[in-house]
């Protein structure tokens, strides 16, 4: 398919803007797992190592107006979307300089100043509220999209088909993009699911659709760029399923191997870590050299350390925060009307 | 002041928001080519258009969640269930995500958008096509909850819930479409939050809201022959529940009956019970008693039925109990 281009993937500056963005979400997320065995985080904590160049190909194709949408497993598409690293780590610290105030937590980053509409706690159910989404840019008459990120065992459920439908139907600038990371949990996908290729599933929607590697950050940008461009100009949606996998549990509760999946299993997918695929790439091209990872790497480190200071930092919310932000008090006749992506 | 009906009431109040507002559309099953189930939306998508008047699949779940995404990013969705009874497919969406929003997000993405639809039993539909859920709907912090019970509370009421920046839920009745009554043609809201008494008397109070204010006025009316003085206060919202107006009567009355259409257990009645005992114990003569629906799934043959609803007799018996009168 030969598409226009926003602009070109083949950019040794894009390469290496991308491999800092995973190396930061990297680096960070080791800390964010120390910091939950020190008991500085709490509640269900969902790790992103291993996905990583799922959200940074994918994100780093939008523009500031569009939207993200995510599941619980939201920290790296929030570091991304360009969320400040400090505000994302003092909300896993559940503090008030958190980017939801300490109210959320890992599952729950917002963010209105990115159009980052959160981090949601029920599988798939954020998936209508993307084609929510889809459906005020199409009744505006703009020409944004919605990015919305979610796991395979998510097309399972019956929210996902109710909003492919409705995205077809309506044909709404949405593009849902799936994470197959081969694990609902604990349950692999051909436990549960009875297609296992799971773009076919766009086919009963005659939704476009596209199967990409997760573990190349350049070929998930590279298929965002397609669909986006669907989105943009002729507001068709897309089901893009990303093949990737998890290097860590299902959350912070859960063995890394050994239950329902192997150790074997596990070093085999770690060969093609997305960090080290990239860096294959870049090798490849001569833009590699080690002394320039060595100081990006410090430099993403030092982004981090001081994360964990801020967050660590912070201050509780107060207690007059408890009854604070469950309704506003204004109405159409009193409030701004500045609503996000307006700008 | 013209009398309409409760149907017309309702839709008064859509068009001249949506007229007001361009960011208001309505969204459901049939409300468009169909007009509407119930002809609520009738004329609608004929005035304003398919973007504004949307048909959709039968998805409750998947078109609650496009309202609540619409209104994350600034619209102002009215979603119609077709009935409350269908909205059950949808309660992940009102709760999870409508009610919650603005908390989890830390005050970032307010919700205002109003889901709507008929609540509670008609004639002779059985179980699945009876149920009154305004305890579950109420019980959630992050909605607002009215049940307006006439026209003109119906057009206020619809009217500010449109308005309200946060996510209001409308429980209309199917039996209260046809139902007339006197509404001002002029531009008026009812305030979210406050209860009203319908009617003054100070031998007992009787609570109650949406379709169910109309058995209490028809009990009060029966009690007045006998020269009871009920007075009646319709609660008109559920969610924030107004038990100021409520603990004045009790404290001028003594007395007090609460009319609910929904089960006993967890009932709305339980919560007006509940503020009763707690803000005016010393003023109570009797305890407070709840006419409900009967505890069982609702039976499909005619005199069951009857026998499962609450009505004014029913009402009228627990008032002459408080009274000490039987």
């Amino acid at each position: 398919m030969a598409r226009k281009k926003p602009e070109s993937s083949d950019d040794p500056a894009l390469r290496l803007s991308l491999l800092r963005e995973m190396l930061l979400m990297r680096r960070f997320e080791e800390r964010t797992a120390e910091a939950y065995a020190l008991g500085k985080i709490g509640g269900f904590c969902h790790l992103y190592i291993g996905q990583e160049a799922v959200g940074a190909g994918a994100i780093s194709v939008l523009r500031p107006d569009d939207y993200v949408i995510t599941s619980y497993r939201d920290h790296g598409q929030a570091l991304a979307r360009g969320i400040s690293p400090r505000a994302i780590m003092a909300e896993l610290f559940g503090r008030i300089d958190g980017v939801s105030k300490g109210k959320g937590g890992s599952m729950h980053l917002f963010d209105r100043n990115t159009n980052f509409l959160g981090g949601h706690g029920i599988v798939a159910g954020h998936i209508p509220i993307a084609t929510g989404v889809g459906f005020a840019i199409k009744y505006r008459g703009g020409d944004q999209v919605c990015l919305c990120f979610f796991g395979e065992a998510a097309v399972n459920n019956g929210a996902f088909h109710e909003a492919l439908n409705m995205a077809a139907l309506w044909q709404l600038p949405v593009i849902y993009l799936v994470e197959n990371n081969r694990y609902g949990m604990g349950t692999a996908l051909e436990r549960a699911s009875s297609v296992n290729d799971i773009a076919e599933r766009a086919c009963s929607y005659d939704m476009p659709n596209e199967v990409v590697d997760g573990q190349d950050v350049i070929a998930v940008r590279e298929a965002t760029i397609r669909a986006v461009t669907r989105a943009r100009t002729e507001n068709t949606p897309t089901l893009i399923e990303v093949r990737t996998y998890r290097f860590m549990g299902h959350s912070m509760s859960d063995a890394v191997s050994g239950t329902y999946r192997s150790k074997e299993e596990l070093d085999e997918y770690m060969k093609r870590d997305p960090i080290t695929v990239l860096r294959a790439q870049m090798e490849q091209r001569g833009e590699w050299s080690d002394e320039k990872m060595a100081a990006i790497d410090a430099e993403v480190r030092a982004i981090v350390e001081d994360a964990w200071n801020f967050a660590d930092e912070s201050p509780e919310p107060p207690l007059e925060a408890l009854t604070e932000d469950v309704y506003v008090d204004t109405t159409s006749d009193t409030s701004t009307g500045a609503v996000a992506g307006e700008r | 002041m013209a009398i309409i009906t409760y149907r017309d009431a309702l839709n008064q109040a859509l068009r001249e928001e949506m007229q007001r507002d361009d960011r208001v559309f309505i969204m459901g099953e049939e409300v468009g080519i169909y007009q509407g189930a119930y002809k609520v939306s009738k004329g609608l998508l004929q005035e304003f258009g398919e973007m504004r008047v949307v048909d959709t699949p039968i998805t409750e779940l998947g078109f609650a969640g496009v309202g609540v995404g619409a209104a994350m990013v600034g619209l102002r969705p009215v979603i119609e269930f077709m009935t409350w009874n269908f909205a059950l497919l949808a309660l992940d969406q009102v709760v999870n995500s409508a009610a919650k929003m603005l908390s989890m997000s830390g005050g970032q993405f307010n919700i205002p958008m109003v889901f709507r639809g008929p609540n509670g039993a008609a004639l002779q539909l059985s179980a699945q096509h009876s149920q009154a859920w305004e305890s579950w709907l109420a019980h959630i912090p992050g909605l607002k909850v009215v049940a307006p019970g006439t026209p003109y509370d119906a057009k206020g009421l619809l009217k500010s819930a449109i308005r309200d920046d946060n996510p209001v839920l409308v429980l209309e009745g199917e039996m209260l479409y046809n139902v007339k009554g006197e509404v001002p043609e002029s531009d008026y809201t009812i305030p979210i939050g406050k209860a009203q008494v319908k009617r003054e008397g100070d031998h007992v109070t009787i609570v109650s809201y949406g379709k169910m204010i109309n058995v209490a006025n028809q009990a009060a009316d029966q009690l007045a022959k006998d020269g009871i003085r009920a007075e009646v206060i319709d609660l008109l919202t559920l969610r924030p529940l107004d038990a100021e107006t409520v603990c004045a009567s009790v404290r001028k009355t003594n007395r007090a009956v609460v009319v609910e259409e929904g089960w006993e257990i967890c009932g709305m009645g339980a919560q007006i019970a509940d503020y009763v005992q707690r803000d005016c114990f010393d003023d109570l003569d009797a305890p407070v008693l709840r006419v409900h629906q009967a505890d069982v799934p609702m039976p499909y043959a005619k005199n069951l039925e009857r026998a499962a609803k609450p009505d004014a007799q029913k009402t009228v018996a627990a008032v002459r109990q408080v009274l000490y009168l039987d």
